[in-house]
């Protein structure tokens, strides 16, 4: 019913850079602290203090500037955003407008096999709101600033993008490289990154962009796309029903799955920017973008064609062994360690991934290491178990019963190589098998699986695969 | 013992010769304040236990050899818009009435550390806003010449308490002309330094790329002993500049011959009050005696100044003055009924009606639709207004012209008419523009009312600025004149 609407969506994240402490003040922005803790004079805003920039996140923008192939201002210029809340102590945000630190970069994403290049308009650098607690004493609202004051990158897309899968697809794109480029920690949960969606709906051939929504912070990849579906149906059942989209901010509420108007554009502040008199434009030269790019890691996409290239890896499986730096550096890891680099890619996209997915770790997390499963990968290639067997010795090491050669040990999962004892006791099979044994000879060759069934049962999967491929396979056609 | 007519380095030597003690000075101005300050009001709080124990200190540490240097000892006082920890800092608002710094102003710390001795707070106008003291939450200031006429503003009370020699000298600030205009009314000497110059951290900001604390003293030696201690730069003031301070004091030596000064034609126009045109006159031909040659030059873009302050200045102020919310800080209004109420109230009853009207400018010029109008097109005039300074030190040394158009007038007399009060400041806000040095010194009297003279310099060319005025000091009595009643 939707197929004559197309949808057009902008994403703006706010990334929370990995300084140590905020944007203009010296103090810390960890994580979790007791509420005002850390905010010193110049967060609280009182009389008479003033802002000094942290200097290292020129260097995190310049990184993220390099990495999206943008344009790097060589002079940005902060200014005040003017409003009123109680969680902004200053009663104005410090931002970039006119001369952001980043402009014109791309990223680009992979939609069901198809490249799509996504421009990024702008990233501009700015202190984030301290946290409204509302109820937090009788008819009181608290306030806490500890967070007030933590330094963002506000990463805004060009509306290019045309689907709820494209937007996340993208934002995932964003979030593992801001991580591979160590400027952003990725935490979803502390809101370290964070969405807001600016969605509209046109007929299709419609060259002007209809009245958009934006939906505001959505910090998971799941409600992005969950938020965005709800909102491209509401838009489109509006104008189908002969109504108008508003241009609003909307909240997504995840436990109705639906968007709420939050405030329309009537009731927008005019924010009246203006250059913050207190702090200089930031001015950087050739010699500080060159050396941040000298101090750069390899980007996702070099990695990617690298392990195409260098280990002859499937497009697949280095797309996906590079979406997380950690994972890539897991991989190589293994393989420095003198494994194939084929077997190390599907043990890593296979089992390993398998079992983070299922107990939702991340591999930095991971029990087995990456020495661990490089050792049980060895005993493959020498023939002491299979790859069947490695699954069950894979598991072993999960659950914190040692290296390969320990649990093959204990559990005794040595494979049976001796040929002698494999001919044995295929002879024994196929003499109380004699049915089976007829069809397969009649041309029913699926029963050659019963038989290598019947083998692995009676050696517990221990027998050589491929050894009992080949003496089966002889003794059958007899 | 008459303490008080003498100047901070006379009582610096005294100190020095073992002739007084920190603590007899300290005694003293203490009760000069106690003695005067009922009538001039130039004092919004008062440290004297604090005075008395830092001056025992002083005292203790030149018995032990150990002195600061030459200030050490020295009573002085700050203007109420400095913080100080522990010490109640108002800035002649009632939003701050309840106010007590938790730190101090870098400029606090160094004129500390230098071992001065601070007696009290001094009153002001609201948020620097006001060129007569008279939009004080605590009220009005006198002139110590005469107590029905105003001492000039912003920093009327510390201009008013050093005219009356309750202190040798006093901080101030000036944004556009709040340092030089009550010097001038008041009969002393003031400086505002190049903009950069003393940090601002913990100086309460009015307009940030105006702002710049000074100093208030009966000479401009005693003017350049003070503001050596106060300037250099400080990693918390992203707008100080780092650049070595020049020695101040020692410059002060050096003949004026083969200089040359500047009078802008635009300072010697309609307007000027005849009194003031005639004691200026006098001072340039002073100066030509002195062996300086005089220039006229044009700054053919000054005539601007005005509005043009009066656009940056109160696009700045709109900002800087949002944090006083009644959230964290300062006054809060009673039972507030929901946050916008919360907002309403406090801000109505905080503020006095001038800081009202000049958020309400601010907001005004940086609204969407005026902000190229008005904000963007004021900053383009006040490039040009800069250039025009520039030019004009490329031909001169030094620009001299008159502090103020007109001699101190009546209290009341013009707090009905704020465009009239804001031509106060014509002559000297061209140079906060700029962010030039500038000074004001006693160069004669007119019904028994001080005029001043103004002096511009160079981009951090304090230490050529005060040698200026003091060569003129050394040939002239008008900053010795201390007003009858104060004698």
């Amino acid at each position: 019913m939707y197929s004559n609407w197309e949808t057009v969506i902008g994403l703006e994240i706010h990334a929370q850079l990995s300084t140590n402490s905020k944007l203009f003040s010296g103090s810390s922005i960890a994580y979790g602290a007791e509420p005002n803790t850390q905010a010193n004079e110049v967060d609280l805003a009182l009389p008479g203090t003033l802002p000094v920039l942290n200097k290292e996140v020129m260097n995190l923008a310049t990184r993220l500037g390099i990495a999206l192939n943008a344009t790097i201002n060589k002079r940005s210029v902060f200014e005040r955003k003017n409003y009123f809340y109680p969680d902004l102590p200053k009663g104005y945000q410090t931002s970039q407008l006119e001369l952001p630190i980043v402009e014109h970069g791309e990223l680009f994403i992979n939609v069901n096999g198809e490249e799509k290049r996504v421009g990024v308009t702008r990233a501009h650098l700015e202190e984030d709101a301290g946290k409204s607690i509302h109820g937090a004493a009788e008819g009181c609202t608290g306030i806490d600033l500890n967070r007030a004051g933590t330094p963002l990158l506000e990463i805004v897309s060009e509306p290019e993008l045309s689907s709820a899968a494209e937007a996340v697809a993208y934002m995932k794109k964003l979030h593992s490289l801001v991580q591979y480029i160590g400027i952003c920690d990725g935490n979803m949960q502390e809101g370290s990154f964070r969405c807001d969606a600016n969605v509209s709906v046109r007929s299709k051939g419609q060259e002007e962009l209809g009245t958009r929504a934006e939906i505001k912070n959505i910090n998971s990849f799941r409600f992005v796309e969950k938020a965005i579906n709800f909102e491209i149906e509401r838009q489109i059942d509006l104008i189908e029903d002969g109504g108008e989209v508003v241009q609003e901010t909307r909240l997504y509420d995840a436990d109705k799955n639906e968007t709420r108007s939050m405030r329309s554009k009537e009731e927008a502040n005019d924010y009246r920017y203006f250059p913050c008199p207190d702090l200089l434009p930031v001015v950087i030269d050739d010699a500080f973008i060159e050396a941040v790019r000298g101090d750069m890691p390899e980007l996702p996409d070099a990695k990617k064609a690298r392990f195409v290239g260098d280990f002859g890896l499937s497009d697949e499986d280095a797309a996906q062994l590079t979406n997380s730096r950690p994972m890539a550096d897991y991989f190589e890891a293994v393989v420095a360690d003198g494994i194939d680099p084929k077997m190390a890619a599907n043990w890593c996209n296979g089992e390993l991934a398998a079992w983070l997915n299922k107990e939702e770790k991340d591999v930095t997390e991971s029990p087995v290491s990456a020495e661990m499963l490089a050792g049980m990968c060895k005993r493959i290639a020498d023939n002491t178990i299979s790859n069947k067997i490695a699954k069950e010795v894979f598991e072993g090491m999960w659950n914190g019963e040692g290296d390969a050669d320990a649990v093959i040990e204990v559990k005794g999962l040595k494979q049976i190589t001796d040929t002698g004892a494999i001919e044995a006791m295929i002879d024994e099979i196929i003499a109380s098998n004699a049915g089976q044994v007829e069809q397969y000879r009649a041309g029913k060759e699926k029963v050659f699986g019963f038989f290598v069934g019947q083998v692995m049962k009676a050696t517990q999967g221990k027998a050589n695969p491929a050894q009992v491929n080949q003496i089966l396979k002889q003794k059958l056609t007899g | 013992m008459t303490w008080h007519t003498k100047t901070l380095t006379e009582l610096s030597s005294a100190i020095a010769a073992g002739e007084t003690t920190s603590r007899e000075l300290t005694e003293h101005f203490i009760a000069r304040v106690e003695a005067h300050d009922g009538e001039l009001n130039t004092f919004v709080t008062r440290t004297f236990d604090a005075a008395l124990a830092a001056a025992e200190a002083a005292d203790a540490r030149r018995a032990a050899g150990e002195s600061l240097g030459p200030l050490d000892g020295l009573p002085f006082a700050h203007k109420d818009i400095f913080c100080t920890k522990g010490v109640k800092t108002t800035c002649g608002s009632k939003m701050l009435d309840n106010f007590i710094s938790p730190y101090d102003a870098t400029v606090v710390e160094k004129l500390q550390a230098a071992g001065m001795v601070c007696l009290g707070k001094t009153n002001m106008d609201e948020f620097a806003m006001g060129s007569s003291n008279e939009t004080s939450y605590y009220g009005d200031v006198k002139n110590p010449w005469d107590t029905s006429k105003v001492p000039g503003g912003s920093s009327g009370g510390s201009a008013s308490a050093v005219g009356a020699r309750l202190v040798p000298a006093t901080t101030g600030t000036d944004t556009g002309g709040s340092i030089r205009q009550p010097a001038a009314f008041c009969g002393i000497t003031g400086i505002k330094p190049t903009y950069g110059r003393v940090s601002r951290y913990g100086m309460i900001a009015f307009a940030s790329s105006l702002d710049q604390a000074g100093v208030f003293a009966t000479t401009a030696e005693d003017a350049a002993l003070m503001l050596q201690a106060m300037s250099g730069f400080d990693e918390r003031d992203s707008t100080s500049i780092e650049r070595p301070v020049d020695d101040l004091v020692t410059g002060l030596g050096e003949s004026l011959a083969g200089k040359t000064i500047g009078l802008p034609k635009q300072f010697f126009a309609d307007g000027l009050e005849p009194e003031v045109k005639a004691a200026v006159d006098a001072a340039i031909n002073e100066y030509k005696s002195l062996g300086t040659e005089v220039k006229e030059i044009d700054l053919p873009n000054i005539g601007l100044s005005v509005p043009v302050y009066y656009v940056v200045a109160p696009a700045e102020a709109s900002a800087n003055l949002s944090r006083f919310d009644g959230v964290r800080y300062g006054h809060r209004c009673d039972n507030p009924e929901d946050l916008t109420d919360l907002y309403k109230r406090t801000r109505a009853e905080g503020f006095g009606d001038e800081v009202k009207r000049r958020i309400m400018m601010g907001t005004y010029a940086l609204s969407s639709g005026y902000y190229d109008a008005y904000y963007i097109k004021a900053q383009k005039i006040r490039r040009l207004i800069r250039d025009d300074f520039l030019k004009a030190f490329e031909e001169v040394d030094l620009i001299a012209g008159p502090t103020t158009p007109g001699l101190p007038f009546g209290l009341g007399e013009q707090t009905d008419d704020p465009v009239t009060m804001y031509l106060n400041d014509i002559f000297t806000i061209g140079v906060n523009l700029a962010g030039l040095p500038g000074m004001s010194i006693p160069v004669g009297e007119a019904s028994g009312l001080p005029i001043g003279l103004q002096l511009v310099g160079k981009h951090f060319g304090e230490a050529e600025l005060l040698n200026a005025a003091h060569q003129y000091q050394q040939v002239t009595d008008w900053h010795k004149a201390i007003p009858a009643a104060y004698q």
